[in-house]
């Protein structure tokens, strides 16, 4: 069989048999050819969504929900509708002490604030942090740190800033780290920089964390929390843990149990889990369109061996009659549908690597790219690429058969 | 050489079936040059089909080279024509896209034979044929009568015992056709059994023994040269 597959006279004889049919070959080879460059294309598409889905949300927890407070939409207990909520450090602890299942809860305070270095300026997002928040949305630091325990208890006047706000601020090729800043004229010290990746709040032109303490003091909060966001232990359902918290809340600010709009939140696992969805979703519909054309194109090409058998009949039964053993004839037919199907299975494939080059080149650069990285695994390429030699082994058995079933002497008689 | 003892043959035709041979006992020794006679429809070339192991025969005996040929299976038979056998066409039956080199070699490539070796050999018969020249043209570079000697020279380059020429010349004008029976007289003076089937008079009478078949019997059975068979 090894000698068979590297004789010069088995591939002559696929050559000559192709070229017979040349335009008919071609046609069949570009039906598996678009089958397997669907399937590369789609399926290295949906990687690209998926990767630049976890660009956008890698960074945080998948487990989490923020909540804030809104208006009461229901009177309740004396209060009219149309109260305003605001969500005070003591619900927090109410929450941590109640409600099972959690991991972090993490309070934050928002505002807009100008930021000036020497002669730049610009109008930023401001926040209140805790060093948690690093757990819950991870901070990608390029220079020094996050806010920390010792700026929260001693108020520092500190300040992480976002890799933007240093390009608007600062000279380029100057050392942030230790300068100071002035945040609505008073001086933070610069002690960590973060790189942006995350989906950010806030600010358009980027964010400034200052320790939550801090914020506090400053502008005057008092014990007031702007937002909160909440992840939950492994094993815990977040919906769950959404509703609890809301519910908890309502209680404590003497709000309508139904009262749908009183709290906001926005439930972060939910949104992901549709995305995924999503995104398997699609893979699946990928794989069934890629395989469905896939077998098609096998077939086509089935039939066209087929074809070609009926037209070698005569070709057949003359070697047969020259002491070709049934296998011998057999084994060249189911060769030469390998032999296309791979032909067309390596050229679908290369061409599908381009056709993601080009879409990670015009599609996935950028800021506001579609996707990122569009790319195939290479187990996946190798699955196809097995399932086509099997389908065209398969396939190849019924024209290698057609064509030893006609006894020599009916092959022969034939003009 | 080839022994047939009471060889019967039918087809099956509709609900019916056609007795082709009826019978036919036969003996060619080795070194035999015999044609078969007979007009279309006489069993001759289901004769030629049954002793070239391209068809079964239903009861009776066929011994090849002293084998008895019994339930054979297809690759049994290829084996066996690969071996003991060559065929000459009416329609010469070449491989269109093939050299007349690459045609000559085919039945050696069945026997596993190298590439080298093949062609070595294949050219040794194509220049007994007188074709050494036209190695490497394609059938339709040749003439009937060139493309009939490729033919011959296939079916000699597996040194076979037996030569079944199947009307070898009734595609051929006939001063080729008297080439192409020199070219099997010269073989069969070599040693070769040479077994041809014509209805052409004049052909069988090149031969030294003519068997005539009419609705698949033997009705006379004459040796006409006055060589001596072996």
């Amino acid at each position: 069989m090894i000698k068979f597959l590297f004789d010069t006279d088995t591939w002559q004889e696929i050559y000559s048999s192709i070229r017979k049919n040349k335009t008919r070959t071609a046609i069949t080879i570009i039906g598996v050819m678009w089958g397997i460059f669907l399937l590369v294309v789609l399926l290295g598409a949906a990687k690209g969504v998926e990767n630049n889905f976890n660009k956008l949300f890698g960074s945080f927890a998948t487990n989490s929900v923020f909540v804030w407070a809104q208006q009461t939409s229901k009177p309740f207990k004396g209060f009219q509708e149309g109260k305003s909520l605001t969500l005070k450090m003591a619900d927090l602890e109410s929450i941590k002490k109640e409600i099972l299942g959690l991991e972090f809860v993490v309070p934050r305070l928002q505002d807009q604030a100008l930021a000036v270095n020497d002669f730049k300026s610009g109008n930023f997002g401001i926040f209140g942090d805790y060093p948690e928040l690093d757990e819950v949305q991870k901070m990608d630091m390029v220079y020094g740190r996050f806010i920390n325990n010792n700026d929260i208890i001693e108020k520092k006047k500190v300040c992480v800033i976002e890799e933007e706000i240093y390009k608007q601020l600062f000279d380029k090729d100057v050392q942030p780290i230790g300068t100071y800043i002035k945040i609505n004229n008073i001086n933070y010290k610069v002690v960590g920089m973060y790189k942006k990746g995350q989906i950010g709040s806030g600010g358009p032109q980027g964010n400034i964390h200052i320790p939550f303490t801090t914020f506090q003091q400053v502008y005057n909060r008092g014990d007031d929390v702007g937002w909160m966001m909440i992840t939950g232990k492994p094993g815990f359902d977040i919906t769950q843990i959404e509703a609890d918290v809301k519910l908890l809340l309502k209680n404590l600010h003497k709000v309508h149990p139904e009262d749908e709009r009183a709290f906001g939140s926005f439930n972060l696992g939910k949104e992901i889990a549709k995305v995924t969805g999503f995104i398997k979703g699609m893979q699946f519909l990928t794989w069934f369109v890629g395989i469905a054309t896939l077998i098609a194109g096998v077939f086509a090409i089935g039939n066209i061996l087929l074809i070609t058998v009926k037209e070698r009949t005569k070709e057949i039964g003359i070697r047969r009659a020259l002491g070709a053993k049934p296998w011998e004839i057999k084994r060249q037919i189911i060769l030469e549908s390998v032999f296309l199907t791979s032909i067309a299975g390596a050229l679908g494939i290369i061409s599908g690597g381009l056709v993601l080059m080009v879409i990670d080149a015009t599609l996935g650069k950028g800021e506001e790219a579609a996707l990122s990285n569009p790319t195939v695994d290479i187990p996946v390429i190798l699955i196809a690429a097995i399932t086509l030699v099997v389908l065209g082994t398969l396939i190849g058995l019924i024209p290698a058969h057609t064509a030893v079933s006609i006894r020599p002497i009916e092959a022969l008689r034939e003009e | 050489m080839i022994k047939i003892e009471k060889l019967h043959k039918s087809y099956p035709i509709g609900k019916g079936s056609l007795h082709v041979l009826k019978g036919l006992d036969l003996h060619i020794k080795e070194g035999e040059f015999v044609s078969i006679m007979g007009s279309s429809g006489s069993g001759k070339s289901t004769l030629l089909n049954i002793v070239g192991l391209l068809d079964g025969h239903d009861t009776g005996k066929y011994y090849l080279n002293g084998q008895l040929i019994e339930n054979l299976d297809e690759k049994k038979a290829a084996i066996l024509r690969n071996k003991f056998l060559g065929f000459v066409f009416q329609s010469f039956n070449l491989i269109n896209y093939k050299s007349a080199l690459e045609n000559v070699a085919l039945p050696l490539y069945y026997q596993g034979i190298g590439r080298k070796e093949r062609n070595k050999i294949a050219l040794q018969y194509l220049d007994k044929v007188g074709l050494k020249d036209r190695a490497e043209h394609l059938p339709n570079e040749l003439s009937g009568g060139e493309k009939q000697r490729v033919a011959i020279a296939r079916a000699l380059v597996t040194n076979p015992k037996v030569v079944l020429a199947d009307e070898p010349t009734g595609a051929l004008d006939s001063t080729t056709s008297h080439q192409v029976m020199e070219l099997l007289k010269e073989i069969n003076r070599e040693g070769m059994t040479v077994f041809v089937i014509t209805h052409e008079e004049d052909i069988a009478a090149e031969t030294d023994r003519i068997v005539r078949l009419k609705d698949g019997v033997i009705i006379s059975d004459e040796k006409v040269n006055k060589k001596v068979t072996i």
